[in-house]
């Protein structure tokens, strides 16, 4: 297969050692290149070891409070001049914080990637937190909390974490809550920034107009010598307790017109080795063409929702797998009855051959779609990174998907889903 | 940047466009057809949407499930959209591919079943999502000030029709609906991607040539007279947050002046993306209304944006709303900082600027092969694609005294609509 995209220079084809140019910074900075001339422009992406993890939990929300403010003025630059910079070149750079990192995404003309990688730098290192913009972000936070507490997905989406993973970091919600977010000060984020901002294990991609060796230069000169020798590691996680029983809650907001359901389980962490497995049968369950057989049950044939879906959510700890649905407040009880019909189904019977090797088919098929765009790559390029894929993953992924059997998606389904144990969140009137 | 382009119309009315782009191994097909929620009357709003959904339930040839298995096996991507002036149909696919996108496009031209079964659950899908929309406090404001600002153009109704006619509408009126408006002399075609030109355009022949003309459907067009007077609604519903929209009335995106006009957003409120992939993201932190009512905290976040459409439509601020402030004082900021743009010429660096964002928003937005191909019908739409082509060229000859004009032209408040929501309380866990 690879002999082939090779011969085909003219195309952009599956990222692989022959193109993907990495290299590590003497202050441990993972910069990873591959170019793309189709376009004039270029995306940065990447992310550096801290989070939410870090945030105390009468200040939780810090880290997610901490990121949206490293824009908010420098060392260099106020809030108005470092858009200015940004936005007359049409370029854009923006933090969000997970649980286990803060990631980073920008884009310019190939002309301007020097410019970003400045302003990146700027900010991820020399943030002043002014104190006038500090409190205008604390009120632009509250008001998007208080739109998120009407906001039916995002509620039930919380409310599973709640339940899923209760006495567990991954159960808080990282974008805190009103009492949390009052009351963190400016001083407590000036401090987390000194502390658990650093180089070490950070990761760039830079994909685009631009050759590797040049992207590798540009990041060097912009972050290369920045040092941290005191940057923390990430908090390790305590184990998961797994549910005894099905735990159902209900988050009430009056006056709305729909309600959303989000039901399920844990799942496999993205290195596990029955990760791969996993991800195939929840495409049959929930994805593969109209949402897999959750579609066809709950939208399809009762026609009871817009949107039904599932989700296999894998990263470092403990993932979720869950459905969702969006559904008229009186047919929460039969969309819920219909799902958790169907995840009976799923480990009692498994998927059939001929469903597995449609999912398979998809998988493989869509790689060069979901790779078009610089910042398709580039994500491409953080998660081989992140969970050690390896440069050849996306060239070995035809075979690694082509391996899997239906027993395993039966064993991994079984391994998981257990439809009386289950988390059943809903948020509506 | 190498490319051919091309455009014929065949026989029987079917304008096809076709682009090469042997930038990926990928083709992206999208056929579009001049209907949309602007053709409807009540009561039947909301039927070119339903018929879009109803596109998806398979032909005597490709059962549902068929077309969505092959699809999917395939790698490809497909969806659909229906807006005020068109709907539109696309799949992306693997060059290797496409042939099956053809095929199950020219099929369902002519030959989708609208079964009565598949009709009464996809009904009850269209109400959710309608309920769905129902839940977000801007859908509702903006529905709102659109019916305001339409009393007799048909642009009136938001795109997903009301409730009464959702839950009323027969598979007759669908299927009727149907077979008036999809015929090829009322669709275009556009095609970009690796492929070459003369074979591509002998399979569309093909496959489509074939599918006779029918009469031209006219379009619904009933001019909104002059809006004399500010008009003024509001909406209550759930929540502590207040949202303001002010809703100016812009010219056809065929007009001279709506380039004018796109610097002036540019300046105003950011750059609008126009592309339906990729492109955007550029921020808008700088833009006058932000630094004049987010800074000055007026507001806490604040959106602009124009809409290509071939009538007269709207050009929209939404703002939300701080929570230490009023709607009014909100207004009367935005009103100062009009005021200012009208008063005084703006600067050739703000207008180079604005043409930088432009330039960069296309450039984005060429990274990605569906985008490119969207392109080519989405502008036949409204124009012609020579209006994509030479977008930025006229863009750039915009003048600091031609923003000035533009901005008294149409940012009369006699013309305006102003919507408010006003949140009636909050809702607490229980």
């Amino acid at each position: 297969m690879s002999e082939k995209i090779k011969s085909s220079n003219h195309r952009q084809s599956l990222p692989g050692p022959d193109d993907i140019h990495r290299e590590v910074l003497p202050n441990g900075i993972i910069v990873l290149a591959r170019s793309n001339f189709n376009s004039p422009s270029v995306s940065i992406s990447g992310y550096i070891h801290t989070g939410s993890l870090f945030d105390p939990d009468e200040k939780l929300g810090l880290a997610d409070f901490a990121a949206s403010a490293l824009t908010r003025g420098t060392a260099k630059y106020s809030f108005d001049e470092l858009y200015n910079e940004l936005e007359s070149v049409g370029a854009s750079l923006g933090f969000d914080s997970g649980l286990h990192t803060t990631s980073f995404h920008g884009r310019a003309l190939e002309e301007d990637l020097s410019l970003l990688l400045g302003l990146l730098s700027e900010t991820m290192r020399h943030p002043t937190f002014p104190k006038g913009e500090v409190e205008k972000l604390r009120h632009q936070l509250l008001t998007g909390l208080a739109i998120r507490q009407q906001d039916t997905s995002d509620m039930a989406d919380i409310t599973f974490d709640e339940i899923l993973y209760r006495g567990h970091p991954y159960g808080r919600s990282e974008d805190g809550n009103p009492d949390t977010i009052k009351a963190i000060t400016r001083s407590d984020l000036v401090k987390y920034h000194q502390r658990c901002f650093g180089p070490r294990g950070m990761a760039i991609a830079v994909v685009g107009a631009v050759e590797p060796k040049r992207a590798v230069d540009l990041v060097q000169r912009a972050l290369g010598d920045w040092r941290n020798p005191d940057q923390p590691e990430v908090p390790s996680l305590p184990e998961l307790k797994l549910l005894e029983e099905t735990v159902k809650h209900h988050f009430t907001i009056p006056g709305k017109s729909q309600a959303d359901i989000v039901i399920g389980t844990n799942g496999p962490r993205r290195k596990d080795e029955d990760y791969m497995a996993a991800s195939l049968g929840n495409s049959v369950l929930g994805q593969f063409g109209m949402m897999g057989r959750i579609g066809k049950s709950v939208r399809e044939k009762s026609g009871l929702a817009y949107y039904a879906y599932s989700n296999l959510s894998s990263g470092v700890g403990p993932g979720a797998w869950t459905v969702s649905a969006g559904v008229n407040p009186g047919n929460v009880k039969k969309a819920s009855d219909l799902i958790i019909k169907e995840l009976r189904r799923f480990i009692k019977e498994g998927v059939t051959r001929e469903e597995l090797s449609d999912s398979q088919a998809n998988f493989i098929g869509r790689l060069p779609l979901s790779m078009e765009s610089n910042g398709g790559v580039a994500n491409a390029l953080l998660n081989i990174e992140r969970y050690d894929l390896g440069l050849d993953y996306y060239r070995r992924y035809p075979d690694l998907v082509n391996a899997v059997r239906p027993s395993q998606v039966l064993e991994v389904a079984r391994k998981y889903i257990d439809p009386d144990r289950l988390a059943v969140a809903t948020a509506g009137p | 940047m190498p490319k051919t382009f091309t455009k014929t119309k065949l026989s029987n009315g079917l304008t096809v466009l076709l682009k090469e782009i042997h930038t990926a191994p990928l083709i992206s097909s999208w056929v579009w057809y001049r209907v949309g929620s602007r053709d409807e009357v009540p009561p039947l709003t909301g039927i070119s949407h339903l018929v879009e959904h109803m596109q998806f339930k398979g032909t005597p040839n490709y059962p549902a499930e068929l077309m969505d298995k092959a699809v999917a096996r395939d790698g490809g991507m497909r969806n659909a959209f229906t807006y005020l002036d068109w709907t539109t149909y696309f799949e992306t696919m693997p060059a290797d591919k496409i042939d099956l996108a053809l095929r199950l496009e020219a099929d369902r031209m002519v030959n989708s079943l609208f079964d009565e079964k598949e009709f009464s659950s996809e009904r009850t899908v269209v109400i959710s999502e309608r309920e769905g929309n129902e839940n977000e406090p801007m859908f509702l404001l903006s529905e709102a000030v659109q019916q305001a600002a339409f009393r007799v153009h048909s642009y009136h109704h938001e795109v997903i029709g009301d409730m009464a006619d959702l839950k009323t509408m027969r598979r007759e009126d669908l299927y009727k609906h149907y077979r008036t408006y999809y015929v090829p002399n009322n669709a275009v075609i556009g095609i970009a991607g690796d492929f070459k030109t003369p074979q591509m355009l002998a399979r569309i022949k093909q496959l489509f040539g074939g599918i006779p003309k029918g009469p031209t459907p006219p379009r619904l067009s009933r001019p909104e007279p002059e809006q004399r007077g500010e008009m003024r609604v509001t909406v209550q519903g759930p929540g502590e947050t207040a949202y303001l929209q002010v809703a100016y009335r812009f010219p056809a995106a065929s007009h001279p002046d709506f380039f004018a006009l796109s610097v002036l957003d540019s300046l105003l409120a950011g750059p609008t993306n126009l592309n339906m992939f990729g492109g955007g993201g550029i921020s808008n932190k700088t833009s006058r209304l932000y630094r004049a009512l987010v800074d000055k905290e007026f507001a806490v976040g604040l959106s602009g944006g124009s809409t290509t459409t071939i009538d007269p439509y709207l050009y929209y601020l939404a703002l939300t709303i701080h929570p230490k402030r009023k709607p009014e004082e909100t207004l009367a900021a935005l009103d100062a900082e009009i005021a200012r743009v009208q008063n005084e010429p703006v600067s050739k660096e703000e207008i180079t600027r604005a043409m930088k964002q432009a330039r960069a928003n296309f450039a984005y937005g060429t990274e990605n092969i569906t985008n490119q191909a969207f392109w080519l019908g989405f502008a036949e739409m409204f124009a012609s694609y020579d209006w994509f082509e030479t977008y930025l060229e006229k863009m750039s000859r915009v003048t600091p005294k031609d923003v000035q004009r533009v901005a008294r032209e149409y940012f009369h408040s006699q013309t305006r609509v102003i919507g408010t929501y006003l949140p009636i309380g909050n809702g607490e866990a229980k």
